[in-house]
């Protein structure tokens, strides 16, 4: 495997979690780690489980397998692997492979001496899953109410899941997250029609610099947030969306039980107009 | 925040940004509920279809879903009261010991306690129809009856009585009048506020607050999705859509449940994926049409003034008006059971009527089979 000259000045000794030096090595690009170690164990494990689910189900099609969480009857108990017992072992998967990826991040952090922004914005999707499928059945007192393993079938449980409560559209931690997304797909737009704006200059020109690229904001709209600023902006946007939707759906269920239209019954009440 | 000040402002910045998600979050949950939650499995595992039940919500209700003790059953003989007392139409075929329980039993489920028989009788003559409460209450009873025999698709063998709707009230307490509608405040921003008002019928959502007179009393057509991908001619307009949506928050918020109590929401239309209940629904949509029109309607200009709608139209009946907020009116407890006399089938004198026994189907005549048994 190429290394990029540079490259090797880069691959330095220390800065693992645990493990010691024992997994502090190189395969190909990739550096192992202790958690690289563990984050393949539960990736393989997993997906084999996935496909196990797979071979005991109706179906080999792609989009329609379906690996379904237990019965709503077994609780917060271990099931049957053929009745649920699957989807719990591959949430565990699911979960340890996530954390693992996350603090292998880490350590590749921790080797480069930059800050942790990337295994914490991370850490905020992992938060999400384990949101819907850990948390949430924890508070409801069942697994049965996370999603399950399929690309229709977890489609159909989010349509089934909003229609729980009427119309979730109506769920304020959702309108949020909603705002946020688009938010944070506009300033991704934005911010990557500037940088290719400045840096693709008509054939003999000369690419542009941070100068052009905050004077082009400050004409229009009399401000520029700066090259350093849209990236603070993009991570707080993007976390931000992921974070709220993580408690749009932790409310759904635990803290919310009815439509959320109803829920907006104190704002009709408010004494001003009621 | 100052650009040029650096780290520490920096630093400052983050946690004001994580204090301010959570007093929103905490902003949120002050006007939620808590764990926790009763969750009802109603579809295959992982298909999302549960109904959720906040048990210390629903015990709120539990005063008024408690059945009231059923009155001693009557001596099955006994001379009829149609040939004892005068003026009896309806409750004919019953003995008199029999008829007075009933009479007693609606004293106890409709009358005001300071009224009682005289709310609806007079009392100089009882025989008389001078007061209107008894010409209503008169149709009231073939209404029962017609229920408990003819609409076992929608009650099933629990069948209603006076009580399902009337709880104490000599008014059920959730029905419907045709709306004059709110006069718009005119302008740009007048869209449709008589149309689109988020009333507690309907869930407290934006949308078209009256989906009982197209439904309820007219028969316009629900279920208006298209049943294909591609343009298939289907003109159904986004209002008839929205239209169709009220009336199902309205039976959703009727009936304390969701949507997917009914429906597979990956593709609502379909029979073959939703549950059972939605077939029962189906009936108890006709049932509520075809009482509005045949029981209610008739009885507009018997019922005085302040008892009718603005639009001088009678009470009708909705979803709500015996379910109140439960699936099954008074959690499914059978009151009927305990007074056969309400289901009309008692001790027939002369079988010459002959019912339209076929639930569901189109509404017989007005008063054809019930009033003859």
């Amino acid at each position: 495997m190429a290394m990029l000259s540079f490259e090797r000045k880069y691959r330095v000794r220390g800065g693992t979690l645990l493990g010691g030096d024992l997994f502090d090595f190189w395969v190909g690009p990739f550096y192992v780690g202790f958690f690289g170690v563990t984050a393949a164990f539960f990736a393989i494990l997993g997906t084999l489980l996935i496909i196990w689910g797979a071979a005991l189900g109706p179906t080999w099609n792609i989009w329609q397998i379906s690996i379904a969480p237990p019965d709503i009857k077994y609780g917060l108990r271990f099931a049957p692997l053929a009745a649920g017992g699957l989807w719990q072992l591959i949430t565990i998967c699911a979960v340890g492979s996530f954390v693992s990826w996350a603090l292998r991040e880490v350590e590749i952090c921790r080797k480069l001496g930059i800050g942790y922004h990337v295994p914490a914005a991370f850490g905020m999707a992992i938060f999400a899953y384990v949101s819907l499928n850990v948390i949430r059945p924890l508070l409801m007192g069942a697994w049965g109410v996370g999603f399950p393993y399929g690309i229709f079938s977890h489609l159909d449980w989010v349509s089934n899941t909003g229609y729980q409560y009427l119309s979730f559209h109506y769920n304020p931690a959702h309108m949020i997250a909603v705002s946020f997304f688009f938010a944070t797909t506009f300033a991704l737009s934005l911010h990557g029609g500037l940088i290719l704006s400045a840096a693709n200059p008509p054939r003999g020109g000369t690419v542009k610099s941070v100068e052009e690229e905050n004077t082009y904001f400050r004409d229009a709209i009399g401000y520029s947030i700066g090259s350093l600023g849209i990236h603070r902006l993009g991570l707080f946007l993007a976390v931000s969306a992921v974070f709220f939707s993580a408690v749009c759906i932790l409310l759904s269920g635990p803290f919310w039980t009815h439509g959320w239209p109803s829920w907006w019954g104190w704002w009709l009440n408010l004494p001003i107009w009621h | 925040m100052n650009t040029l000040t650096g780290r520490s402002d920096r630093r400052a910045g983050f946690p004001s940004v994580a204090r301010l998600a959570v007093i929103s979050t905490l902003a949120m949950l002050a006007a939620c509920e808590r764990p926790p939650v009763d969750v009802v499995q109603g579809g295959y595992r992982g298909t999302g279809m549960v109904t959720l039940i906040n048990p210390r919500m629903d015990a709120l209700q539990a005063p008024n879903n408690r059945v009231p003790p059923p009155l001693p059953a009557a001596p099955t003989a006994g001379p009829l009261a149609g040939s004892v007392y005068k003026n009896v139409q309806v409750l004919k075929d019953l003995n008199i010991a029999q008829f007075a329980r009933v009479m007693v039993a609606m004293t106890q489920w409709v009358a005001p306690p300071d009224q009682s028989c005289g709310y609806c009788h007079s009392v100089a003559n009882m025989a008389s129809d001078q007061r209107y409460t008894k010409v209503v209450a008169r149709r009231m009873l073939q209404m029962v009856r017609h229920i408990n025999s003819d609409w076992k698709s929608h009650v099933g063998a629990t069948g209603v009585t006076c009580y399902t709707c009337h709880r104490g009230h000599v008014v059920p307490q959730q029905v419907w009048f045709e709306s004059p509608g709110e006069s718009a405040g005119g302008g740009m921003t007048a869209a449709n506020p008589d149309l689109y008002s988020p009333l507690a019928t309907i869930g407290g959502s934006s949308l078209p607050y009256d989906p009982f007179t197209p439904y309820l009393l007219h028969a316009m057509p629900i279920r208006v999705n298209s049943t294909g991908a591609l343009p298939d001619g289907n003109r159904s307009s986004i209002q008839q859509t929205e239209t169709t949506y009220a009336l199902m928050m309205h039976m959703s918020t009727a009936l304390g449940v969701n949507c997917d109590y009914c429906h597979n929401t990956r593709s609502t239309p379909i029979w073959s994926t939703s549950t059972p209940k939605r077939v029962t629904a189906w009936y108890g949509i006709r049932m509520a049409r075809e009482l509005n029109v045949d029981y209610m309607t008739p009885l507009t200009a018997t019922f005085p003034t302040a008892r009718r709608g603005v639009l001088g139209d009678v009470a009708k009946i909705d979803c709500a008006t015996c379910h109140q907020g439960i699936f099954k009116p008074l959690y499914g407890v059978s009151m009927a059971k305990d007074y056969p006399e309400l289901e009309g089938t008692m001790t027939p004198p002369a079988p010459a009527a002959t019912p339209a026994a076929s639930a569901g189907s189109a509404p017989s005549g007005a008063s054809g089979g019930a009033t003859t048994r």
